[in-house]
């Protein structure tokens, strides 16, 4: 059994289907990328799986337990999948070190002084010791989203769900923010949304294409990138290659 | 001066009371479900709309004739705390709507409950926000505790006039020391909210960076 397992999601707003059957799964430590024009249901596929959006109709399976199952603790569920936003959603009044300790203190119920150690530790390895005590105010969008992504992995998680971490961001504060996730990969599982296609490139296990609220192809960065079957795939990168010069 | 602390008492209590009940239903106003938050704003529209002296007068009187009689500073926090109570749930309703809607969704990722969420997340933001809307409700509350007089609440206004009722040629100075008395109050309550304000500021945050 997959660690992850999504299967046949559909979810509407109104008259209007975002997704339309959407099945994948993932194993541990897999990184994988979605890509995809605007407006296709990236972002909402990655709330469906952690439910921030109840999906309409699907299942959502992680380490074997169906979290789409309205008795499964959803609380619960949340802590083994972190979450890194396009906009970072910092919380405001808190250091750097208080917005990734939080979670360790009020939900996992840690204790002070060892949450504030690992909180830390999560700084360090984002490369944000210096900024400990600063205020989310205080901090340039790329050290933001690093404190985004320290505060998702203090919590242990299974998964975490990228949500175009970039996409907000100078393109200058890019790279360290790329180079913080890439030297996750394989260390946690992630699912990223995002449009840089040189970082899916050169660390996805595996791409998926989505378009129209459907997955119109995923396979390797390699046979995505050289030899996509399908025409909509073929059209989509080229136009993304013109765009970013000639990837 | 029993006077003073009877206008110090009430304002404090009716203060302290409105706004535990307007935080409440500030937050339940904007984050629970339907009918809770429409049956908010009725009881805003209502008591916002009703003068406060009105008010003072259907609890006393309306209260007596019902078979009730209470206490006139009882009657008196009561009405106050009705009224500021609405007032306040905008005063907190308008500082959580300025928290991005984006955090609770973090903090709910990171597995927080509501609850959880309300008091580590929403609630420290907000009341930092709204201590400037909250200062003016306070001192405007300290300044009605006055209109409590109708009903016969004997407050700093009401001996004012019991002086002047036995010495009337000094009436004006009387009510000019009485006013000054209200506005040290006021002054001095605003001054240390403002501090309070500052004290705990957000850093990197400053809005008010120009006075």
């Amino acid at each position: 059994m997959s660690m992850l397992e999504v299967k046949d999601i559909h979810k509407s707003y109104g008259v209007c289907e975002v997704l339309k059957g959407i099945s994948f799964t993932m194993e541990k430590h897999e990184t994988k990328v979605i890509i995809g024009t605007s407006g296709t249901g990236k972002s909402t596929l990655l709330k469906c799986i952690n439910q921030l959006e109840a999906p309409d109709k699907g299942e959502v399976w992680l380490d074997g337990e169906e979290i789409t199952n309205p008795s499964t603790d959803i609380n619960m569920a949340r802590q083994k999948i972190g979450f890194v936003f396009q906009d970072f959603n910092l919380f405001n009044h808190l250091t750097a070190l208080k917005n990734v300790s939080i979670g360790l203190e009020k939900v996992k119920h840690i204790e002070k002084e060892q949450a504030r150690e690992i909180a830390i530790k999560e700084l360090q390895r984002v490369g944000l010791e210096k900024q400990v005590n600063q205020y989310p105010a205080q901090l340039s969008g790329g050290q933001k989203q690093r404190v985004g992504i320290a505060r998702a992995l203090a919590m242990d998680p299974s998964i975490i769900l990228f949500d175009e971490p970039t996409s907000a961001l100078d393109p200058e504060l890019i790279g360290d923010v790329l180079d913080v996730m890439k030297s996750l990969a394989g260390k946690v599982a992630m699912l990223i949304v995002t449009h840089e296609m040189g970082f899916a490139r050169n660390v996805a296990d595996e791409i998926i294409f989505m378009e129209g609220g459907v997955i119109v192809e995923k396979g390797s960065p390699k046979q995505m990138f050289q030899n996509p079957k399908m025409e909509r795939t073929k059209q989509f990168l080229g136009k993304i290659s013109t765009l970013y010069g000639g990837e | 001066m029993k006077g003073l602390a009877v206008t110090i008492g009430l304002t404090l209590s009716s203060v302290f009371i409105a706004s535990i009940i307007a935080i409440i239903m500030a937050m339940a106003r904007c984050f629970s479900k339907q009918p809770i938050p429409s049956l908010i704003l009725i009881y805003e529209k209502v008591f916002r709309g009703i003068p406060l002296l009105v008010i003072f007068i259907l609890i006393y009187f309306g209260l007596a004739q019902a078979g009730f009689i209470i206490d006139v500073l009882i009657a008196a926090v009561i009405g106050l705390a009705l009224h500021s109570t609405a007032y306040q749930i905008q005063i907190f309703r308008c500082a959580i709507n300025s928290i991005p809607e984006g955090q609770l969704i973090a903090a709910k990722s990171l597995g927080m409950s509501n609850l959880k969420a309300m008091r580590h997340i929403i609630l420290p933001q907000m009341l930092r926000l709204s201590i400037p809307g909250w200062s003016n409700e306070f001192t405007i509350v300290l300044k009605d505790t006055s209109i409590a007089i109708a009903i016969g609440v004997v407050d700093l206004m009401r001996q004012s006039r019991y002086i002047i009722v036995r010495e009337p040629s000094s009436a004006l100075y009387i009510l000019l020391f009485i006013a000054l008395i209200y506005f040290i109050l006021v002054f001095s309550i605003n001054r240390g909210l403002s501090y309070l304000e500052k004290r705990y500021i957000i850093s990197g945050l400053e809005v008010n960076k120009a006075r």
